[in-house]
């Protein structure tokens, strides 16, 4: 139930994200998650794409800092309070989050990304509330 | 072992009366007969007499690079040209080369200060040196050549290149001790690797390198690819060539040959003289050299002094790697800062490797400092506090050993231009305004 996110340095340059967004498209890397974190001259760009040991190596033949990280995916459904509950479960076990981002599945769902210190105390919690965990063929390209 | 425990170990009280002897018996010489010093010294009102201990030598004017420049090519030496054995040349980069001549005796002394560093690394008679200097006008290769014989080794005058002829050589003969450029070493390692040779077959025990800055980081990693211990050794062909100073065993500063070679640090602005352990630029004055003494020529080697003792015996002052060159340095708020500075903070931190760029501006007339550093994948984490924390651990590191602040800047790995030797580490934006 981990999932390989891709982190990448860059920095604040015009035109960077769009240059890194164009080799994956290149290399026919599909992108169905991403997220910047940022500061004033540099940022994470967090993103969960089709092949990522493959993103990976392409990203840094291109001369791009490129980091492997592990994360749970973690489906919630399209309703009010949806992300309340998942969430309450993880604050009420003290479970810590590094950090987490969302995006929409397009069939009534969300997924959200969570990057936690122990992803496997995670994944054990979240199952054992019955909570929908993405699975690796969900994201992946074959 | 030491090759010399008279000068070597001697007490540094004595020490400086002998400097002091023999430098005010050299300034007499200069001024006898080379015409550029003893107008150089009336100018100054100083006559020969006026030096007498060590402690007269800041009285005396520098000498130049470019001294010896518009002195090309023998205006410097001080014996006829019947007394000359060899000529030796530095290959200027810019403008005319520098010519250095020898006596029969700096010869003979130069052989005794490489004699002495050989016996630092443990070179001895039974040991076999691959010399891979280049033989020529440059020094390297007989600098280290006649020291070798001096001390009774069996020298290999391979000289610089052929790398498969090295290696042979290196296997078939069974070299112990191999002298050469530490980018050479380092080279020979890696072709060592792919040539697939047994390190079994390879007894190299030492290597004897210098001519040319090198960092810790490539002392490691060339003990590493030949399986040896690596020593530092300097020398300027101004002052006699490698020899100069060197590395005992225990590797920390290289001791100077001080009976010969009176050494100084200086800032490198004001000409003053500066206390051991302040880093400036290192001055020489060779005093016992017979062909071309020079008064205090200035090396533009930036390094510290230090004359604590040394735990192998010997009393001489011990300078560090030298850290740059003063031609590098920058005043920024007043405060002298040399690139090189930047790069010993960078390469300490195990989290970064010195590829950075410094870019110096000016804002409502206060001089600004820029400091890029690029990031390493391996140490690329991808939280934003974890960068901060690294981002404020360089800018913290960079202003205790700068004494001034600096803004530091992550970039992304391989932006900042890099190039074998001269890379770019200064963009001045003051001087274009
Ligand atoms: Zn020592």
């Amino acid at each position: 139930m981990i999932i390989k996110q891709l982190s990448v340095f860059l920095e604040n340059r015009t035109g960077r994200l769009t240059e890194l967004t164009g080799i994956l498209a290149a290399n026919d890397i599909n992108i169905s998650a991403f997220s910047i974190a940022d500061t004033a001259d540099y940022g994470i760009l967090r993103m969960i794409v089709g092949r990522p040991d493959a993103a990976a190596e392409i990203l840094r033949e291109a001369g791009f800092a490129v980091k492997i990280t592990d994360v749970v995916g973690m489906n919630i459904p399209h309703r009010p309070g949806g992300l309340h509950k998942a969430l309450q479960i993880i604050s009420d076990n003290n479970v810590a989050i590094d950090y987490m981002y969302a995006f929409a599945s397009g069939d009534g769902k969300s997924t959200v990304v969570i990057r936690a210190e122990s992803l496997q105390q995670l994944i054990d919690l979240l199952r054992e509330h019955k909570m929908e965990l993405l699975q690796e063929g969900d994201v992946y390209q074959v | 072992m030491i090759w010399n425990k008279l000068y070597e170990c001697m007490e540094r009280e004595e020490l400086l009366k002998l400097q002091g002897e023999r430098v005010s018996s050299m300034v007499q010489r200069v001024y006898d007969s080379v015409p550029f010093y003893r107008k150089k010294l009336q100018e100054k009102g100083i006559e020969p007499g006026d030096i007498t201990t060590i402690g007269d030598l800041k009285k005396l004017p520098f000498t130049t690079k470019q001294d010896l420049r518009d002195n090309y090519p023998f205006g410097l030496f001080t014996v006829p040209h019947a007394d000359i054995v060899r000529l030796h040349a530095s290959s200027g980069t810019t403008g005319k080369s520098t010519v250095v001549g020898y006596t029969h005796n700096d010869i003979q002394m130069w052989s005794e200060v490489v004699a002495r560093s050989l016996t630092m690394a443990g070179v001895g008679k039974s040991d076999l040196i691959q010399v891979a200097y280049g033989y020529g006008l440059f020094t390297g290769g007989l600098g280290l050549h006649y020291g070798a014989e001096k001390v009774g080794a069996t020298v290999i005058p391979i000289s610089g290149g052929n790398t498969k002829k090295q290696l042979q050589l290196m296997e078939d003969f069974g070299s112990t001790v191999l002298a050469c450029t530490p980018s050479y070493a380092a080279y020979l390692g890696e072709a060592l690797v792919e040539e697939k040779i047994d390190r079994k077959h390879i007894k190299l025990k030492a290597g004897i390198f210098g001519a040319e800055p090198w960092t810790e980081e490539m002392r490691s990693q060339i003990e590493q690819l030949l399986g040896i211990k690596a020593y530092d050794i300097y020398g300027l062909s101004e002052i006699i060539g490698p020899g100069v100073s060197m590395e005992c065993h225990c590797q920390k500063g290289m001791h100077i040959f001080e009976d010969h070679f009176i050494p100084e640090i200086i800032n490198p602005e004001s000409g003053e003289v500066l206390p051991y352990g302040e880093l400036g630029e290192l001055v020489f004055t060779p005093a016992t050299k017979e062909a071309m003494p020079l008064i205090r020529y200035r090396t533009r080697d930036l390094t510290r002094l230090h004359a604590d003792r040394c735990e192998c015996g010997r009393t001489l002052v011990r300078m560090e790697k030298c850290v740059g060159r003063s031609d590098d340095m920058l005043i920024i708020r007043g405060v002298n800062v040399f690139p090189s500075q930047v790069e010993s903070v960078l390469l300490e931190m195990s989290e970064t490797k010195p590829h950075y760029l410094l870019v110096v501006d000016r804002e409502n007339n206060l001089d600004t400092l820029e400091i890029r550093v690029e990031i390493e994948e391996q140490f690329f984490s991808d939280e934003v506090k974890e960068l901060e924390g690294l981002r404020k651990r360089i800018k913290a590191n960079i202003s205790s050993i700068l004494g001034i602040s600096a803004t530091i800047r992550l970039v992304e790995p391989g932006t900042i231009e890099r190039s074998m030797g001269k890379a770019q580490r200064v963009i001045d934006n003051r001087k274009i305004k």
